[in-house]
């Protein structure tokens, strides 16, 4: 009865039922969850296109990001997703406890995330490692260009067969090994921070998006605490959970791509 | 009750748990297959698994699975046009980026 008296209470007068309201919600949500990928695909296609030219910087670049705090922070976003989820079931079901308890870890989970990034955030703000003319990395100087020393005569002849010929004349200097090439490790490419660049911005404008999705879902449980949802109506709890997931969504292609470089 | 329950799809608190599991799993293969040499499959594994995961929140957490067709057709339309834009940049950049300043693209084969 309860039930069925608060559905009708949340129905506008412009819907015909409970059913098309939700449906409509759902497809607003989801419209907007388009605007957002195509926001993201921009900085996709920025990646796409400095990756395909510069393959050099991203494999050089990429040793930077600490790989291990990467994929606790990937843990964490598919937790709190699995949390979301699971709210929005409590939800639908009307088990209110519950649901202000996984509203509640989610949020938490969003803070540890945040404190993660804080951590890995700092330590490239102390090495320089940073975008564009603010690159300029502490311990190494890796963006300058790289010196090519002449090269040297006949070093590279095996000492144990000593020849009683004459050592042959330098190469042309085109086709002088140069030592930096000859161990391709070690070779420092240029313009490393465009990397930087690629990496601040599209974790950074996700690190927006979790702070954005921790604003709405503290809401949602002040509302939650407020005993405004049930299993008749849950659909802000539902809307909240999409945008939560959209955002792990978006982690789940960051890692691999930014840290994972092979 | 029954009112409501026709439109709403309750997904089952086992499957939640497996699809949780199974995207830790992938995470992990996922940065496993970066210890193995696979030259630029690597790269192609890599957002094979992520698409994979992706595609698992969105069929099970996001209730896609269950949800109106419109609303997947909004979705499938924009990551295609993203696809669009990925995919012309990059046959934009491919064709003339090498030639703009040599040596200035050493990851295009030309």
């Amino acid at each position: 009865m309860h039930a069925a008296h608060s559905s009708e209470a949340h129905l506008a007068h412009h819907f015909p039922g409970v059913k098309a309201q939700f449906e409509a919600g759902k497809l607003g949500m989801w419209i907007f969850l388009a605007t957002e990928i195509l926001l993201f695909g921009g900085l996709f296609c920025a990646y796409a296109v400095y990756r395909a030219n510069h393959p050099e910087i991203f494999i050089y670049a990429h040793r930077y990001l600490d790989n291990l705090l990467g994929g606790i922070n990937t843990a964490v976003l598919i937790f709190s997703s699995f949390t979301m989820a699971l709210a929005v079931r409590a939800a639908q079901l009307g088990r209110q406890k519950a649901l202000q308890r996984l509203l509640s870890a989610t949020i938490a989970c969003g803070f540890v995330f945040l404190g993660i990034k804080y951590v890995e955030y700092e330590h490239k703000w102390k090495e320089g490692l940073l975008w564009g003319k603010r690159f300029k990395p502490v311990h190494e100087e890796k963006a300058a260009p790289r010196e090519v020393p002449p090269p040297k005569a006949l070093t590279w002849v095996n000492p144990e067969e000593r020849s009683t010929l004459a050592p042959p004349a330098d190469p042309p200097a085109g086709l002088a090994v140069r030592p930096a090439e000859a161990h391709g490790e070690h070779i420092v490419p240029q313009n490393v921070q465009l990397f930087f660049s690629v990496y601040f911005v599209m974790t950074g404008l996700h690190g927006i998006h979790v702070v954005a999705g921790m604003i709405v879902l503290s809401w949602i449980l002040l509302r939650a605490r407020l005993g405004e949802f049930s299993a008749a109506y849950f659909t802000p709890v539902d809307l909240a959970g999409l945008y939560w997931h959209l955002v792990d969504l978006i982690w789940i292609y960051l890692f691999p791509l930014l840290y994972l470089i092979h | 009750m029954a009112e409501h329950e026709s439109f709403v799809h309750v997904v089952p608190f086992g499957v939640l748990v497996r699809v949780w599991a199974a995207l830790m799993v992938l995470t992990v293969i996922t940065v496993a297959a970066t210890w193995v040499d696979l030259g630029s499959f690597n790269l192609f594994l890599a957002l094979a698994i992520a698409t994979f995961k992706a595609s698992l929140v969105v069929l099970y957490f996001m209730h896609m699975r269950y949800d109106h067709p419109f609303n997947a057709i909004v979705f499938i339309g924009s990551l295609l046009f993203v696809m669009l834009f990925v995919v012309l940049a990059l046959l934009d950049t491919q064709a003339y980026q090498p030639e703009l300043i040599p040596g200035y693209a050493p990851g295009m084969g030309k």
